[in-house]
């Protein structure tokens, strides 16, 4: 996930350049288009509609909150600058002349240029603004909201001192010709970084399968990964059906630019949130119902926000359930290096080993960033077994390609297996001491958390803690925990969770000390709504 | 034994299986027959030559030199600082040191005569995802974008594949050198009109691909008019401003901007690139330049797919904030680029070859229509075809490039060493004088 830090004095309002939508030029012209026709009694028909019209739009401007200042991004500000944004357009239209309002852009970047309005962007954005340090700013917001991996960076950069000039650069110098870095290369990556890649995947994933490097495109990240999938799998208007909780980046990663939908399937915590097929079929016969187009299911596994894993009986079950269908399958498994528990993982890759039929539906997605904790270098896998996917997706990579210095240096740094093997390891160590610490702390505060046993984060039931079982109630303690505790924890509600009160906290960016004030902090905001209910 | 019941094989999307990225032109083809067949100075001698693909190699040695002496750029060993906020950095407005170096490098390469602010920098994974990302921001699908001719063939595939949008072509010919005239922008406007398409904006490459030629400055100022009369956006890629090869005779629209106070300049983006300037088409570095804030705004969220690598704009940093080296490599880079085109262009009239008068870029426009057997599209392909089976040079055809008059090629100059140049004028010159014996021969019967 791509982490949005606005400065402070980069004016993110919308005044300087509005939209200028012809929205409000028509609510001018077409009350005296009908006052022009004379339909109806001229005066009782269109004269008092169209002043009772006049004088509600004037309300409405008038009762609108003023602009905030550039930094429009507390949570009680958000509906400000959505308001803010119209208000400046419709302003701009009555002013200009000749063609009306000033250049517009296209409306699929109109709803992008909009401000944040998700809790997920607006905890991130509070973040940046006022961070957490520990001698600098120790009453600074704490990050639990963005699922990084800090645990092993010391591991790296031993790494790194100990072989980096050769990776880069070459062995023999520098020749930019001749270590091949610099001219084109193929856009979907260099097939010795595909290689270490699919070596790197089957060693993450303890070796229970083997990964084809011919069946790989790389791309810069897993959200183009993700994205490229969607485009060739899914025309504007179609769907993808996708198990709740999900990452709350899905909704803009999959349908930006695609024009897919996101149906999403609901699961319960009774189930520990694993999918069931019941509820996959409800989801498909109801979207088929709308008149869309199911093009496939999206699954995470390990799951983000849950941290749990999907069973090998639920992948034979997915699996079936998409061949009656005749749908695709994506499986994001950026977190497969990130296990912590004892279970075992099971890579979508295994259970099509032991099929040998109907691998065509299957497409799976990596990356560097969670595992390898490298979001900065952009690395991004789609493994396919369909021939036609590979091929458009290799094409489409051209807009997203990884710069051909990185892919050298990752080739040495992912091939050491030595090293990687540690790396996993110690990674696996560090994960669940962190996550042990910072559940018990938890618990103390009467608060449980779900079964996980992989990922960066936790996914904890504060339902007791918040006054109206509803997402209002769950928005109103995330408030708190925002603005009183200062911590940035993500509600279940921005992960399209059905249950209200279930909150992800991200710990892989904490330190044991850390751990112990976000529990002090978490414990006084406990004490006033336990005191209010 | 189990009756074989054939499933219904699951369905594509229509973009996954259309051909609007366009790999199948000749363009494209040219490039297989050299994958096939590479020229090599020792182990192939008689390969096909590479001079379809605009790449610049004429200035390794001086990166190399840098990155040698510099080595604290390139690697994290003991005591350099920073490597895990850089492994970490994913914020998609980019580093800010790196956007203050492509800021000043921009300026450097247009002497001085635009000045460029850091926080419109928005970077993206090369110019083809900014020239993308910026027809997704400024067109709905179904809108149109004019365009020059001729044009690079890659802008088909760009800027309409996943976008949906189309491009109206801008009809430029040979009687005035292919300059955009007034007459041919209100043409291809009344054009989409027509066809009931609505047009978001102009998107000029300066200096021109593949023309090798900048833009006048009358001509831009009357670009900037008509997008301004019809209140559309106007996109100009000056991926190639570096390469000029001579510094005054670029004129950036950034320019026309500065003089006229940046009045209606909201409208206007530039798009660059390191690819061509630097020869660094594989690190994936393109920027957006834009004077508009909300397209600043949304090409920046939308850039999350396309982020340049943190460690690669760190490394570009400490290189391109070093002005020393910028400015003895823009110099000297110009220099060896205009030392080859002047090379090419006598070594092509020496067999009877006219080019375009070119001051830019790294390719010339090579005249051929004398030689065409039939002055169509079909008689262009199949001299190219001579040249690409019989002669072994790629070059691109003008159909592949949308030029409206058929015998024009594109013949690039900078992605090979000098001698292999000079083998790829030799066989020209040995084509010619054969054709030239067997019209002699045919005449003389």
């Amino acid at each position: 996930m791509t982490r949005p830090r606005p400065r402070t004095n980069e004016s993110e309002s919308e005044t300087r350049n509005p939209t200028g939508g012809g929205a409000t030029a028509m609510r001018l012209i077409v009350p005296l288009q009908g006052v022009v026709q004379g339909r109806g009694g001229l005066i009782l028909g269109t004269l008092i509609p169209c002043a009772l019209f006049y004088f509600f739009q004037l309300y409405l401007k008038r009762h609108r909150s003023p602009k905030p200042g550039s930094n429009p991004t507390s949570p009680s500000q958000s509906s400000s600058n959505l308001s803010d944004l119209q208000r400046s357009s419709s302003r701009s239209n009555l002013s200009s002349r000749g063609s009306i309002g000033p250049v517009q852009v296209s409306s699929r970047a109109s709803s992008i240029a909009k401000p944040n309005d998700s809790p997920y962007y607006i905890g991130l954005d509070r973040v940046s603004e006022d961070p957490y340090d520990r001698l600098d700013n120790p009453n600074g917001v704490i990050q639990l909201g963005l699922s990084e991996n800090r645990l092993c960076f010391d591991l790296i950069e031993k790494w790194l001192s100990e072989n980096t000039k050769d990776s880069v650069m070459g062995r023999d110098g520098v020749d930019l010709s001749i270590s091949g870095i610099a001219p084109y290369q193929p856009s979907d990556g260099l097939m010795e970084f595909k290689v270490a890649m699919a070596g790197f995947m089957s060693q993450v994933m303890g070796r229970a399968v083997s990964f084809d490097p011919s069946q790989m495109v790389l791309t810069a990240g897993a959200t183009p990964a993700l994205e490229i999938l969607c485009f060739c799998l899914a025309d504007p208007g179609n769907a993808f059906l996708v198990p709740t909780p999900y990452y709350p980046g899905f909704d803009r990663d999959m349908r930006w630019r695609t024009g897919v939908e996101l149906i999403p399937v609901h699961c319960r915590s009774t189930d520990n949130f694993i999918i069931s097929i019941t509820a996959l079929d409800q989801a498909f016969n109801q979207t088929r119902k709308r008149g869309i187009k199911v093009r496939g299911i999206l699954i995470s596994n390990p799951s983000n926000p849950v941290g749990n894993l999907l069973p090998r009986e639920t992948l034979y079950n997915l699996l079936d359930f998409a061949r009656e269908k005749n749908i695709h399958i994506v499986s994001d498994e950026i977190f497969a290096g990130s296990m912590y528990g004892s279970e075992e993982f099971v890579s979508m890759a295994e259970i099509l080993d032991m099929e040998d039929i109907d691998k065509n539906r299957i497409h799976i997605v990596y990356g560097l960033s969670k595992d390898l904790a490298l979001p900065g270098f952009r690395v991004g896998v789609i493994y396919s077994f369909n021939e036609s996917v590979l091929v458009a997706a290799k094409k489409l990579t051209r807009f997203s390609s990884i710069s051909a210095p990185t892919q050298r240096l990752l080739i040495s740094m992912v091939s050491d297996t030595r090293f990687i093997q540690e790396y996993i390891e110690t990674n696996k160590k560090r994960i669940r001491e962190m996550h042990d610490l910072f559940v018990e702390g938890l618990k103390q505060l009467g608060i449980k958390c779900a079964q996980s046993c992989a990922g960066l984060y936790c996914w904890a039931d504060m339902s007791g803690l918040i006054s109206s079982y509803s997402e209002k109630g769950e928005l109103e303690l995330w408030d708190k925990l925002l603005n009183i505790a200062k911590i940035n924890v993500t509600p279940g509600s921005a992960c399209h969770c059905i249950e209200p009160g279930w909150f992800r906290c991200c710990f892989t960016t904490l330190s044991q000390e850390d751990v112990v004030i976000v529990i002090e902090r978490i414990r006084k905001v406990a004490e006033t709504c336990k005191i209010s209910s | 034994m189990a009756i074989e019941i054939e499933q219904p094989s699951v369905g594509l999307s229509k973009v996954a299986v259309s051909d609007t990225h366009g790999e199948d032109s000749p363009y494209f083809a040219g490039w297989k027959a050299y994958d096939e067949n590479p020229y090599d100075e020792l182990n192939n001698p008689s390969g096909v030559i590479q001079m379809g693909l605009a790449e610049n190699q004429v200035s390794f040695d001086l990166l190399e030199a840098f990155l040698e002496t510099h080595s604290e750029a390139s690697s994290w060993g003991k005591g350099a600082p920073g490597f895990r906020e850089n492994a970490l950095f994913q914020d998609y407005h980019g580093l800010l040191s790196f956007r203050k170096a492509m800021a000043s490098f921009m300026e450097q390469i247009r002497g001085g005569r635009a000045k460029f602010d850091p926080e419109r920098v928005v970077l993206t994974a090369g110019a083809t995802a900014a020239n993308e990302l910026l027809t997704f921001i400024l067109a709905d699908p179904g809108d149109a974008l004019l365009v020059p001719t001729p044009y690079y063939p890659g802008f088909d595939r760009d800027l309409r594949w996943r976008t949906g949008v189309k491009i109206v072509p801008i009809h430029c010919d040979s009687s005035n050198n292919f300059q955009i005239t007034p007459q041919a922008l209100e043409a291809a406007y009344s054009e989409a009109e027509a066809m009931n398409i609505k047009v978001r904006g102009v998107l000029i490459t300066n200096p021109s691909n593949p023309l090798g030629v900048t833009i006048q400055r009358s001509v831009l100022e009357e670009i900037f008019d008509f997008v301004t009369r019809k209140n559309i956006h106007l996109v100009s890629d000056e991926i190639y401003s570096g390469s000029v090869f001579s510094s005054s005779e670029f004129i950036s629209i950034a320019e026309i901007l500065e003089a006229r106070q940046y009045k209606n300049s909201e409208r206007v983006h530039i798009v660059y690139s390191l690819s061509k300037d630097l020869g660094l088409p594989g690190f994936r570095v393109g920027t957006i330049y834009s004077y508009n804030d909300k397209v600043v705004t949304t090409a920046r969220r939308m850039s999350s797919f396309t982020l340049i690598s943190s460690q690669t704009q760190y490394l570009l940093a400490s290189m391109l904030s070093n002005k020393e080296f910028t400015e003895n490599y823009i110099k000297t880079n110009r220099e060896r680029l205009r030392k080859r085109y002047n090379m090419i262009i006598e070594g092509l009239r020496s067999a009877g070859i006219e080019c375009l008068k070119g001051n830019a870029g790294l390719f010339c426009w090579m005249n051929l229509s004398p030689l065409l057997e039939k002055p169509t599209r079909e008689g262009e392909l199949t001299l190219w075809n001579s040249m690409l089976h019989e002669v072994k040079l790629n070059i691109s055809p003008g159909s592949s490039c949308h030029c409206s008059e058929p015998g024009w090629f594109r013949v690039c100059f900078a992605n090979m060493s000098e001698q292999t140049l000079e083998v790829a004028l030799k066989r020209i010159h040995t084509f010619m004088e054969k054709r030239e014996r067997v019209r002699n021969l045919i005449s003389s019967q």
